[in-house]
């Protein structure tokens, strides 16, 4: 299954009802080193674009707003010791969360890689 | 502090520079209700006669008086290194640096503050200080609300009276708090035990409580852990000498008042509060940590750390909104440690016990007066008196000597409780007159 962005540079992968969300590696280069990843309870409910975790790195603190409504389901507890496998892989082992029942009909509000890819161009 | 003169040139620079046309002009914008009558001092005297004004004064507001008065705020020894050292230019100042080029000094004496906290509390991470005790409880109640995303607190009613009001002023809008009330002086764990839920964040209690007893909280820890709370001791420094650590009984965060560490009891203060909590809990923590680092040449050195989680990068998003601390009070809790050291410590602590249990016995055998601490005391302990404790204490303060902290004031129903306290400063001579001066206001 294809990875869909937002705006804000989280990415959403979706398989069946269950969606992977983390940064995109366009984000985690900018952020710099990150130092630490605020991982968010797991049971809380979020809607489209609320704010779900936060990320801190040498740089900057930030939030981050999730891609689909749904229930947090996993966290990825490797990264509170090791944060730095965001800059390391933030589309793949970096992910932050899992969300449980989640409508894939929200996907439509997001961005495709390629249009992703486009949008990043404009903000060059 | 330091008597500084300024001359009529100088004000008339001063006010000129700011661009106020007289010290009254420069003081109006704040309402004249808010401001002093008087400060009924003579004008223009010199150093030497201000002094004798000054002295004057401390002996009539009471400075002379022999106290039994803990309630939070302890008459304790101060050692001389304490306030040569604190006092040093390079130290002299509230506040913690944020440049760590040009602090150095401060930076490390903040980091071994931290170390020190942590030792005596049994926790492995401390922030450099916050304001004060009363304080401290209420930064504490927040950080097991963030960290649990719960809002129901469990308070445990012999915490000190004047920290739960602070407590309520902060929480008022943001958390239930069901307050549980002593059984007799001692803290009733069985309820306290039973009004955590799955709801709770954090219950907090008192170790020694504000009757002076002192509780085993093993057990309140355990059961707050399997409902998912925290628990939150606060402590007096002191006590930690000889009690088992607030860390050791399965605390989650400890926080307490750090005046009796080498700070002078004054009127309010400056005193200063201390948080110590586990280290997976960190980032939770309010106000600013000193860290340990190398610079680019491989030296030791120490910086400000984990900022991101204060108000000037998180904004509204910030752990808390204490900016500035009380560098220099908990420097003087840090010289005061280090100049007893741990033996020192523990020697000090049992001494404050053993002059207590004294008092006790003594005060035990006057007629009609009776202990009410059910179990173990540490410096403080609480006695019924067969009349009102306050008209007692103000009978003994006419012969120079007060008594202790009348209960009734703060728990209704207890008029007739006086909680006494006796330091290591308290000689034999003092204590004997306290109970010979009881006896004989008992008796007429």
């Amino acid at each position: 299954m294809a990875l869909y962005f937002t705006k804000e540079h989280e990415w959403v992968k979706l398989e069946g009802s269950q969606a992977t969300v983390g940064i995109s590696d366009h984000a985690a280069h900018e952020l710099g080193d990150i130092t630490f990843v605020e991982l968010p309870q797991i049971g809380k409910t979020v809607k489209q674009f609320d704010t779900l975790a936060g990320i801190e790195s040498v740089k900057a603190a930030s939030d981050i707003y999730s891609p689909v409504s749904g229930k947090v389901a996993e966290v990825n507890a490797t990264l509170e010791d090791t944060p730095e496998v965001v800059n390391e892989s933030a589309e793949d082992a970096g992910w932050i969360c899992k969300l449980d029942g989640v409508n894939s009909a929200e996907l439509a509000n997001l961005m495709d890689a390629a249009a992703y890819a486009e949008f990043l161009k404009g903000l060059e | 502090m330091g008597y500084c003169a300024n001359t009529p040139e100088e004000i008339r620079e001063m006010l000129a520079v700011i661009g106020a046309g007289s010290v009254e002009e420069l003081f109006a914008p704040i309402p004249a209700e808010l401001r002093a009558k008087s400060f009924d001092l003579p004008a223009g005297i010199s150093e030497f006669e201000l002094m004798q004004v000054m002295r004057g004064k401390a002996a009539a507001g009471g400075a002379d008086v022999v106290p039994f008065i803990g309630g939070g705020i302890y008459d304790h020894i101060i050692p001389a290194a304490v306030d040569h050292l604190s006092g040093r230019a390079e130290f002299y100042t509230a506040y913690t640096p944020y440049q760590p080029e040009c602090s150095q000094g401060t930076l490390q004496a903040l980091f071994e503050y931290q170390t020190a906290i942590c030792r005596l509390t049994g926790m492995e991470a401390s922030n450099a200080s916050l304001y004060d005790g009363g304080t401290a409880v209420a930064e504490a109640a927040l950080m097991a609300m963030r960290i649990t995303g719960r809002s129901k607190v469990v308070l445990d009613a012999s915490v000190n009276p004047l920290h739960r009001e602070v407590l309520s002023g902060y929480l008022a809008r943001l958390a239930e708090v069901p307050q549980v009330a002593p059984k007799g002086c001692d803290s009733d764990l069985t309820r306290l035990m039973a009004s955590i839920d799955g709801d709770t964040a954090a219950v907090i209690v008192q170790n020694p409580n504000f009757f002076g007893s002192v509780a085993d909280l093993a057990a309140l820890a355990a059961k707050a852990h399997e409902l998912g709370a925290l628990l939150i001791v606060s402590l007096y420094p002191i006590a930690a000498g000889l009690v088992k650590s607030p860390g050791e009984m399965g605390a989650d965060i400890v926080i307490g008042d750090g005046q009796s560490l080498g700070n002078p009891v004054s009127f309010g203060g400056p005193y200063f509060g201390f948080i110590t909590t586990r280290k997976r809990f960190i980032r939770n923590l309010p106000g600013r940590i000193v860290g340990e680092t190398v610079d680019k040449n491989g030296k030791r050195g120490y910086v400000l750390t984990l900022q991101a989680r204060e108000q000037h990068i998180k904004r509204q998003k910030a752990t808390s909104n204490i900016c500035s601390n009380q560098g220099l009070c908990a420097l003087r809790g840090l010289i005061f440690l280090s100049a007893l050291g741990k033996d020192g410590f523990a020697e000090l602590a049992s001494l404050n016990h053993d002059k207590a249990e004294y008092a006790k016995s003594l005060l035990a055998k006057i007629k009609g007066v009776s202990v009410v601490n059910a179990g173990a005391t540490f410096n403080e302990f609480t006695v019924s008196l067969p009349g009102n404790a306050a008209q007692v204490v103000e009978k003994l303060l006419a012969s120079g000597v007060a008594a202790g902290v009348p209960a009734g004031g703060y728990y209704p129903g207890m008029e007739n409780a006086l909680v006494v306290t006796v330091t290591e400063k308290r000689t034999k001579a003092e204590i004997d007159r306290l109970a010979t001066l009881l006896e004989d206001a008992l008796c007429n």
